[in-house]
């Protein structure tokens, strides 16, 4: 099992408040498969994603990725996981603005220490970017960093790909051919896929489909 | 909208950012405390050569003296005033016991010019009556020990150094031959052709104290400019984050019906609130820096010009509202560039925080443009320049080249960096450092000013250190110095030392004019003592022998620079004219000085006195040498002393002569780590978004941290790097073209690599302790913290 997660809950504090954002969560995840994660906007989402890519630690339950055991995991540990195991998109693409296309692609790949420089020039041709690749992120529209984001998140081949709104900063089209390069890369890397979307449309293009709700998932039935 | 809620709207900046606020206040409150500290010390020194000039306005009238040097018989006063001349006695000379010069005047015939003191502070009947009290500086009295004592007042309106009395009165106690000169009148009109027996001398321009001590205290304000500036650059920073920070609510307020004037007019009304605050504390903290240097300055303006200022701190309005008003002028300079950028800011200009420094390329290019071409200017004015302002503008163009190419020179060398980086971690190191120098930079700029200003001062005063410690070996190359209290003594002492002694070298000298400006002149002895020691820089063909048979003078430097003079041509002395044969560095004395023969020195002014030896004796005998003279002749402690003693006290004299230049340095400098510190805390803020990214691909906070806090050492070590050629030219400009100019002596350049590393030292930890705040800042991060920069809602 690639992702393994039972009983987990998180609190957050607004103000006196405090909010329980995950409530019991129970999910599980093999390798090589999508899994779509929707939801209303403040329900969680985004922090189990979080919670998963060990970027935040649970209050309780259990959670295993990729065979760590997140809650034990020291900082160095956790670090070590999203460096080697799991590749991250975000919403934003988050690029490192310091560093050219091509080294941002290569970013993560070479910190694991296992850049492989033919899948990389694959990913260049697949998500088109040949004649991108010395340019700046900012010199980039938002599809096209989204493109080189999705590179940099493959580029080591992950064994888990994390994706946070991947499509959402994108207009339809852009986001439709980004979702399907996604896709495709993905199953071509054998990774296992979570997802967080708003869009129903999109979610119904991956295996399974789970909604965040009142801090508890609901296992969504696909449409026919 | 109500102008006032606007202005809410905008504190409310302040309220939620109060770091930010409390790094502006520091800012203008330290640029303000050193520049106000500085213009205290030169207003309390101007003030004191005002009281000087008002008694030594006597030096700038013309005087008769004879043409021989010697006194001026009474008689021949006598004479002049009865074919009309309109002249005014006076006697001068060193009180007996004491560090005042005594001056004789006669109140019924003194020019009106040389009016000395406000009338209604003299007791007429007290100073000119027989034994008339003798007036001089407060707080001088106590330590006054005189022969048949007389009355002593003190009184605040004498300058120190200074003492005044009757000439009557004067002629008694300084024992004088005649009279030293008569006054004139600036625009008197003389009677008759002048005698043969006498000579006019008027007082060539820039001779007084205040023309003298103004390249000092131009020195002084440079450096005090210096600091303002490196103040303005936490200012300046400061200011313009928060105007980047506030774009949305300039939006918001612009969108609800401000108009761009008002909107500019407010954010002036705010910085105007704030900063006359940060400038009175400034001015505060400038009066206490003030008085903690003025004794030292004191001790500079003594040794260096012979200047007396007291070495206490007055109460000056004018210069705490001097100091309000440079604080405001300040900010507002400060704040131009943002003002005139909401000015021309579009309604609908995007509200998005964005890197608040990040210039251009195009920018950064043409900044370095101007900076070359001040560097080239630079090079001009050291090249062909001549005078005190062209060294000043040297300076000037260099500091400020330097300081607007800095950022192109380490964009070029963190690009070379991490280019010949192969680890992926190190060419991001290297590609975000490049990232934040925009934000960064004048920041290094304000290091890389101090710390140059740091190696160049420090470079001067090392040079002239060791120069001058050779100089006063060679000088003081005597084992004892006597000096006797009457010429009876003298006689009896020389008789009495002759047996004991290997030879007594007579020092005694005479005041007189040359090449129009007052003068020393000394006689010296023939002997092997000065031919082997004396410090000559040059000197013609058989120098020693036309000086020993007449032929010829010696002079200083201060006087061969200043007067143009060469070797072979003439020096106007009384008696007649003798050539120049040699020239000899004569360091830390502000007066021109030519030495002759003795036996000349003798001849042409009979009526010196000749009361000082210096005496050669084995240097193993000399401290049971001195013991005995003084117990023989009951001589008092300072009358004999050995050539250590007198280095020891000269030395003294020259450290606390250059401890005002170290502690404005060490100031400078550490308004410049407060700089460093401004800016990385300012721009942590914004590090967040660009580190959370390379956190999430699986870097840890603490390494992340680890990294953060290298790229400031990295960034201060490059900084210091550039920092240390540009103070080696600085202090070549300072030693080669400003000392010249200033005070008439060039020293050898030598370097200090030692000093460099204690500064590499101090410049590691001034900006690790600038970096300590972000790096635990970031290492503490909560997860939260980071997470907001992926979150949706941004």
């Amino acid at each position: 099992m690639l992702l393994l997660a039972s009983g987990l809950t998180k609190t957050y504090r607004t103000g006196d408040e405090l909010v329980r954002v995950l409530d019991g969560v129970d999910l599980t995840l093999k390798a090589g498969e999508s899994l779509a994660l929707t939801g209303e906007s403040g329900s969680g989402k985004s922090t189990l994603l979080h919670l998963v890519a060990g970027l935040d630690s649970p209050d309780a339950g259990r959670l295993v990725v990729a065979g760590t055991d997140m809650v034990q995991a020291t900082d160095v540990q956790r670090a070590a996981l999203r460096r080697d195991a799991v590749g991250l998109v975000f919403q934003q693409f988050n690029l490192i603005p310091s560093l050219d296309i091509a080294a941002n692609m290569a970013f993560q790949a070479r910190l694991a220490g296992r850049l492989d420089l033919g899948w990389l020039e694959e990913l260049v041709q697949a998500l088109g970017l040949q004649g991108l690749i010395h340019r700046y992120p900012e010199q980039l529209s938002g599809g096209q960093q989204q493109r080189v984001a999705i590179g940099r998140a493959l580029a080591g081949r992950p064994r888990l790909v994390l994706a946070d709104e991947p499509t959402g900063n994108l207009d339809e089209a852009t986001g439709d051919a980004v979702m399907a390069l996604l896709l495709q890369l993905v199953a071509q890397a054998g990774a296992g896929l979570l997802m967080v979307t708003h869009s129903p449309r999109l979610a119904a293009r991956l295996d399974r489909r789970v909604h965040l709700a009142a801090g508890r998932l609901h296992t969504v039935e696909p449409l026919a | 909208m109500r102008p006032a809620v606007g202005l809410l709207a905008l504190l409310s900046h302040w309220r939620r950012h109060p770091f930010q606020l409390a790094m502006l206040l520091v800012g203008l409150s330290l640029a303000t405390a050193l520049w106000s500290g500085v213009q205290a010390i030169n207003a309390e020194a101007r003030a004191s050569y005002d009281r000087a000039a008002n008694v030594l306005g006597l030096d700038g009238l013309p005087r008769l003296t004879m043409v021989d040097g010697s006194a001026v018989p009474l008689a021949r006063y006598g004479d002049l005033r009865r074919a009309g001349w309109p002249v005014s006695p006076v006697i001068e000379g060193p009180l007996p016991g004491s560090d005042l010069r005594l001056i004789g005047i006669d109140l019924l015939t003194l020019p009106t010019e040389a009016r000395l003191m406000d009338p209604a502070a003299l007791d007429l009947q007290g100073f000119v009556a027989v034994g008339g009290e003798v007036l001089v500086p407060a707080g001088a009295a106590a330590r006054l020990r005189l022969p048949d004592q007389p009355r002593l007042r003190e009184t605040a309106d004498l300058p120190p150094g200074i003492a005044l009395a009757d000439i009557a009165q004067a002629e008694r106690i300084l024992a004088a031959p005649g009279l030293s000169y008569l006054l004139l009148s600036r625009d008197a009109a003389l009677p008759a052709d002048l005698p043969a027996d006498l000579v006019l001398a008027r007082p060539a321009a820039g001779e007084d104290i205040a023309r003298l001590t103004d390249s000092f205290h131009l020195n002084l304000t440079a450096f005090g400019l210096l600091s303002f500036a490196v103040g303005l650059f936490i200012v300046y920073s400061t200011i313009g984050l928060a105007f980047e920070q506030r774009r949305g609510v300039f939006r918001t307020l612009r969108a609800l019906g401000l108009s761009a004037a008002a909107l500019t007019g407010l954010l002036l009304a705010e910085l105007l609130l704030l900063s006359p605050a940060a400038g009175v504390i400034g001015v505060g903290l400038g009066y206490l820096v003030a008085a903690v240097l003025l004794p030292d300055v004191a001790a500079t303006l003594r040794g260096l010009y012979g200047a007396e200022v007291p070495g206490t701190l007055g109460f000056r309005p004018a210069w705490w509202l001097g100091g309000l008003a440079i604080s405001v002028a300040g900010t507002l300079m400060a704040a131009a560039q943002s003002l005139w950028r909401l000015w021309h800011l579009p309604l609908l200009a995007t509200a998005q925080p964005r890197a608040w420094a990040h210039q251009a390329a195009s920018g950064v290019r043409w900044q370095a443009g101007v900076g070359a071409g001040l560097l080239a200017l630079a090079c001009g004015l050291g090249l062909w320049g001549v005078g005190l302002w062209a060294g000043f503008g040297l300076l000037a163009a260099l500091l400020l080249g330097a300081a607007l190419i800095l950022p192109l020179i380490l964009h070029a060398l963190t690009f070379c960096a991490g280019r010949l980086a192969r680890g992926v971690l190190a060419q991001w190191f290297w590609a975000d450092t490049r990232q934040q120098l925009p934000g960064l930079s004048l920041a290094l700029m304000a290091l890389m000013l101090a710390l140059s200003a740091n190696v160049g001062v420090g470079t001067m005063v090392g040079s002239f250190r060791l120069t001058f410690t050779g100089w006063l070996d060679q000088r003081l190359a005597s084992e004892l110095y006597v000096t006797a209290r009457s010429a009876e003594e003298a006689a009896e002492l020389t008789a009495w030392l002759a047996p004991r002694t290997t030879v007594i070298l007579p020092i005694w000298s005479a005041e007189t004019m040359i090449e129009g400006q007052p003068a020393e002149v000394y006689g010296m002895t023939d002997h092997a003592t000065y031919r082997d020691n004396w410090p000559i820089l040059l000197g013609a063909a058989e120098m020693w022998d036309r000086l020993a048979a007449g032929q010829a003078v010696l002079l200083n430097e201060q006087l061969y620079r200043r007067g143009g003079l060469a070797l072979g041509d003439l020096v106007d002395l009384p008696g007649g004219a003798l050539p120049v044969a040699g020239v000899y560095s004569d360091y830390g004395n502000p007066r021109p000085q030519v030495i002759v023969a003795t036996d000349l020195l003798v001849a042409r002014f009979p009526d010196i006195p000749r009361l000082r030896f210096a005496l050669r004796v084995d240097p193993a005998q000399s401290a049971a040498l001195a013991q005995e003279m003084r117990a023989v002749f009951d001589l008092p402690e300072a009358a004999v002393l050995d050539n250590t003693r007198v280095k020891a006290m000269s030395l003294q004299v020259f450290e606390r002569t250059f401890a005002v230049t170290g502690a404005l340095n060490v100031l400078t400098l550490s308004v410049a780590g407060v700089a460093i510190f401004a800016s990385l805390m300012t721009l942590s803020g914004m590090r967040v978004v660009q580190l959370a990214p390379v956190w999430a691909l699986g870097l840890t906070k603490g390494r992340l941290a680890a990294l953060d806090f290298a790229r400031t050492l990295v960034l201060a070590v490059l900084t210091l790097v550039i920092a240390l050629p540009l103070g080696l030219v600085l202090a070549w400009a300072l030693l080669a073209v400003v000392n010249v100019a200033a005070f008439g002596w060039r020293l050898p350049m030598a370097v200090f690599p030692a000093d460099w590393l204690a500064l590499a030292g101090f410049t590691l930890l001034a900006a690790s302790l600038a970096a300590l705040g972000p790096w635990r800042r970031l290492a503490r991060m909560a997860p939260a913290n980071l997470l907001r920069v992926f979150s949706h809602a941004r």
